[in-house]
């Protein structure tokens, strides 16, 4: 099971090594989610069409390990961009990965780019 | 230079003591803590719940980073072997040695095992660790796969029959032997006993009481057992729960003093005999007792804090033992002098064997005072009788009113919460008074129940407090000229009633309009769903048209289950079935490797369904002639039916007939919550009509017509609306009362707590339908038609068109199906591997 978090490991722009280009931007849900393979990876990708701004995190919830993150539902808490898990609605900042409405673990974020109308995903490796 | 504290123990009172202590001065201390568990620590007031849903984070009070966070050092599964008071050293079992500026002894208790011959054969347990669940577990599972399924537990106080429970949600067939003549010989008299007794034996729970075990045997692992009386009792495992040891090993090697039966002798400081050396919770010896409730342990756990701050605090001289909670589903309280025993006092007795009900006061001579007593059944005014209690404040003039409630139409005799004075305690977990709870609202602005919580820690404890600190924010409120919004979120400044009018007259077409023209900010998982429920109920528009903003079953228009996989249930109106769609269906599931049940429902659920798979499933489904059961939905779900007068020799009417064709009127309305019908054939109630949101019941004259009815947690048997009324009046009436609620009712309320908050109640709702008192009855039938008339399957929607079926793909790069997925077998089919 820790094998399985250990896999993901929060990235900020300054350490992106390789940017991963996953579909142009029209394949993607308005204001939904949706689940990237990368590498043995499960990684959600967040469109919030309305301000233009994309999110990535781990697909893997930390409450009951299951992957799950990217079918749940976008908002915001005071501002924060959230997504809430489609399991049992904990809910986690898209900014900070932060569990907003509990105490479980941050989940793994990960810089979005929008270049040429395609999305990537940035990674250290 | 840091002080250096040794916490000896993890359980709740030594977290809540590192708690406490890292919120005063966490920058004046060094806390090591030694916990022999492998976890950090738990609740174990909830323990039973592991049985319910086996997942120990639900259990766990602070995960390990919060131990790092505040810099504390956790060793768990390290046990502590020596102290020594004069070096002011301990060492571990690893061998590491550590030294202590104050050292506090939280070890707690081990499970008192009485010394019965035969006490240590296989399948004999004790109640206390989660790895003692998980040992009861696995070895019941072990004798139900060998047929046998009679299960016992020794010791009939509150955690023996909190593991009753736990073994009847093994499935198996509990006996409780209590050796006392009666059940919580401590908290209960005989009468209250009596009634809780005969409440768990409708549960399917045997108690045998005066029972003393002298024996038990069984070839290598338990069989039977034997009692004092002659008679014996035969048994395929054991629980034992009979009382608590302090864990004084430690202190006793280390000549510490301790009490003549066991137990760290403190004084009212938590100080033990040795210098520096304090004891909380269960191993600390109080007053010659020792107290197995969580408040005194948190009571303990600050008093110890205070001492090593400095502070001037004592542990109350009298500690107060009353307690409330649901044992097995029904509810126990007792309070003060429960039993009327320390002093003299003249009790007031309710009982009522047809509902369960046990209420006891015991009143003080003068009739001026509350001194205790003990509820059983139903335990709603503890929270008010236990501060009367505490605060000594004086009785209406009836007292009986205290028990039986006011019986001529006049207010409540005790008033509410708000007739509390402000150092009212009440939450005794976390000793939050009212004043501190009125202070938090007022000058600290929190105006929610979850802010209020967070910021005062009232009802983190065992939440019993809940409904008290609830009535006060709202009173409270009310009194400071605010209301308790009923804004349906942070983005809609408007109640769902109000939203659903707003959309309505503005002609509001998707959610983002009504976020630029009604909200604000980009929304979340309240507002969105309730705002495609209106949507939904008011243009009949599918979940597919707006995807995004549906709730996740409603997305992707299956059930998620556990594991992320989905089930799938197609539509069997009335739960009629030919055996052709019988085959299909068995083929399909067969395919598909799907794990097969019937449902509550009269339909047939099929569970373990990847993402990727479910537009190929419902192409085969649709062809097979099903269509969407929207059992993911907040709509309609089912009408339930008995056979009726087609077949049954007792049928007044064809109820499968009116199933049918009532399912096929109301199937896909979108409701603020899912919606259940039913229809029986005769007053037998083979379908149970009476358990759902409308219900209809053959009469030798026609229809009767019930509302407003559920199972579930708090279930509620419909009401009568219309009587030997026939089928077309019927439908009006339904029309009429399920557009009513679907335009009235405030998100994810069902029908019965609508009913509840609608002012007048039923013979409002009657006026309303029947008389037409509104004049609206007509607008209700064309809205209820329109949706009827404009009825889509969605799922035939997403199979006819290849860009909808995309949305099902698990990865947007990817064809595969999600490679988390583990499966287990389970008797002929599977289940998702346990969490």
């Amino acid at each position: 099971m820790e094998a399985l978090l250990a896999q993901y490991t929060s990235v900020n722009l300054a350490s992106v090594r390789y940017w991963y280009e996953v579909a142009p931007v029209h394949q993607f849900p308005k204001n939904g989610g949706v689940c990237v393979k990368y590498k043995g990876m499960q990684i959600a990708v967040f469109y919030f069409e309305r301000k233009g701004q994309w999110y990535a995190c781990q697909n893997l919830c930390p409450h009951k390990l299951e992957m799950v993150l990217s079918r749940g539902l976008l908002g915001d808490e005071n501002g924060v961009p959230k997504v809430a898990c489609a399991l049992h609605k904990k809910t986690f900042s898209l900014e900070t990965g932060e569990n907003l409405n509990g105490d479980l673990p941050s989940i793994a974020t990960y810089p979005v780019k929008v270049q040429d109308g395609k999305v990537y995903i940035g990674f250290k490796e | 230079m840091k002080k250096k504290v040794i916490v000896i123990g993890n359980g709740m009172v030594g977290y809540k003591f590192c708690e406490k202590l890292v919120a005063k001065a966490a920058e004046q201390f060094d806390i090591t803590v030694f916990g022999e568990e492998p976890r950090p620590a738990y609740d174990r007031v909830h323990l039973s719940e592991y049985f319910e849903k086996q997942a120990e984070e639900n259990l766990i009070l602070a995960p390990q980073e919060w131990y790092e966070e505040n810099g504390i050092e956790l060793c768990t599964g390290e046990l502590v072997t020596a102290i020594s008071t004069r070096k002011k050293t301990i060492s571990t079992h690893k061998g590491n040695q550590a030294s202590y500026d104050y050292l506090v002894l939280a070890t707690g208790s081990s499970p008192f095992v009485p010394p019965i011959p035969g006490v240590h054969k296989n399948g004999v347990f004790v109640y206390r660790t989660i790895e003692d669940l998980d040992a009861i577990i696995a070895y019941g599972e072990k004798m139900k796969k060998g047929g046998s399924f009679k299960a016992s537990v020794l010791g009939g106080g509150l955690l023996g029959l909190e593991a009753a429970k736990a073994l009847l949600d093994l499935d198996m067939e509990p006996s409780v032997i209590e050796f006392a003549p009666r059940l919580m010989p401590r908290q209960l008299d005989e009468a209250g006993a009596k009634m809780l007794q005969t409440t768990i034996e409708g549960l399917g729970i045997e108690v045998l009481t005066s029972k003393s075990t002298t024996d038990i045997t069984g070839d290598g692992r338990i069989e039977e057992m034997h009692f004092a009386d002659g008679e014996s009792h035969s048994t395929s495992m054991l629980v034992i729960s009979a009382g608590i040891r302090p864990r004084d090993e430690l202190a006793r090697e280390a000549k510490i003093e301790i009490g003549p039966r066991g137990g760290v002798q403190v004084n009212d400081k938590m100080q033990t005999s040795a210098p520096a050396v304090y004891a909380i919770g269960e191993v600390a010896l109080y007053q010659e007792k020792i107290y197995g409730l969580v408040a005194p342990g948190y009571d303990m756990a600050d008093i110890c804090v205070a001492q090593l701050l400095q502070e001037d605090k004592a542990m109350e001289g009298e500690i107060d033992m009353s307690t409330k909670l649901k044992l097995i589903g029904v509810d126990v309280a007792s309070f003060g002098d429960a039993m009327g025993e320390l002093q003299e006092s003249r009790a007031i007795v309710y009982e009522d064997k047809n509902k369960g009900l046990y209420k006891r006061i015991n009143v003080s001579l003068d009739g001026q005072k509350l001194l205790g007593g003990i509820l059983i059944g139903d335990a709603a005014d503890y929270n008010m009788l236990l501060q009367m209690t505490q605060l000594e404040m004086p009785l209406p003039p009836h007292p009986e009113d205290l028990i039986l409630g006011p019986r001529n139409g006049e207010g409540a005799a005790m008033g509410g919460v708000m007739d509390l004075p402000d150092q009212a305690l009440i939450c005794a977990c976390e000793s939050v008074t009212k004043g501190d709870l009125i202070e938090a609202i007022g000058e600290k602005g929190c105006e929610t129940i979850k802010g209020l919580c967070k910021e005062t820690k009232a009802s983190t404890g065992c939440g019993g407090c809940k409904p008290m600190v609830n009535d006060l924010l709202r009173e409270t409120l009310k009194s400071m000229g605010k209301s308790v919004k009923a804004h349906i979120c942070e983005h809609f400044p408007y109640s769902r009633r109000e939203l659903f009018d707003l959309i309505s007259i503005k002609g509001i077409e998707s959610y983002d309009q009504a976020l630029d023209e009604l909200g604000h900010g980009d929304g979340c998982e309240q507002c969105k769903p309730a705002l495609a429920s209106i949507f939904a109920s008011l243009y009949n528009e599918t979940a597919v048209k707006q995807e995004t903003i549906q709730d996740t079953n409603d997305r992707f228009l299956a059930n998620i289950q556990r594991n992320g996989t989905y089930s799938i249930v197609p539509r069997v109106p009335g739960g009629e079935i030919t055996p052709e769609k019988l085959i299909a269906m068995g083929k399909v599931a067969q395919k598909y490797d799907l794990y097969t049940k019937i449902t509550g429902g009269q339909r047939i659920d099929m569970f373990g369904a990847k993402l990727n798979d479910l537009p190929q499933i419902w192409e085969e489904l649709i062809a097979a002639g099903f269509e969407s059961g929207h059992a993911y939905g907040k709509a309609l779900r089912t009408v339930k039916s008995c056979v009726g007068s087609t077949w049954c020799r007792f049928g007044m009417d064809e109820s499968v007939s009116f199933a049918v064709e009532l399912e096929n009127r109301y199937k896909g309305i979108r409701a603020p919550h899912k919606l259940k019908g039913g229809v029986s054939g005769c007053i037998r109630e083979c379908a149970e009509a009476r358990c759902k949101d409308f219900g209809v019941i053959a009469t030798e004259e026609g229809w009767n017509l019930y509302v407003c009815g559920n199972g579930g947690a708090k279930p509620k048997h419909a009401l009568l609306l219309a009587e030997n009324i026939d089928n077309a009046t019927c439908i009006k009436y339904i029309d009429r009362f399920l557009m009513f609620y679907i335009k009235t009712a405030a998100p994810l309320t069902r029908t019965a707590a609508w009913l509840e908050q609608l002012e007048g109640g039923i013979d409002y709702l009657k006026q309303v339908v029947i008389q037409d008192s509104l004049g609206i009855a007509e607008e209700l039938e064309e809205q209820m038609g329109a949706l009827v008339n404009t009825y889509q399957c969605e799922w035939k929607q997403v199979v006819d068109n290849p860009e909808l079926k995309q949305r099902f793909r698990h990865f947007i790069n990817s064809e595969d199906s999600d490679d988390n997925l583990t499966f287990v077998p389970l008797r002929d089919q599977k289940m998702p591997k346990p969490w």
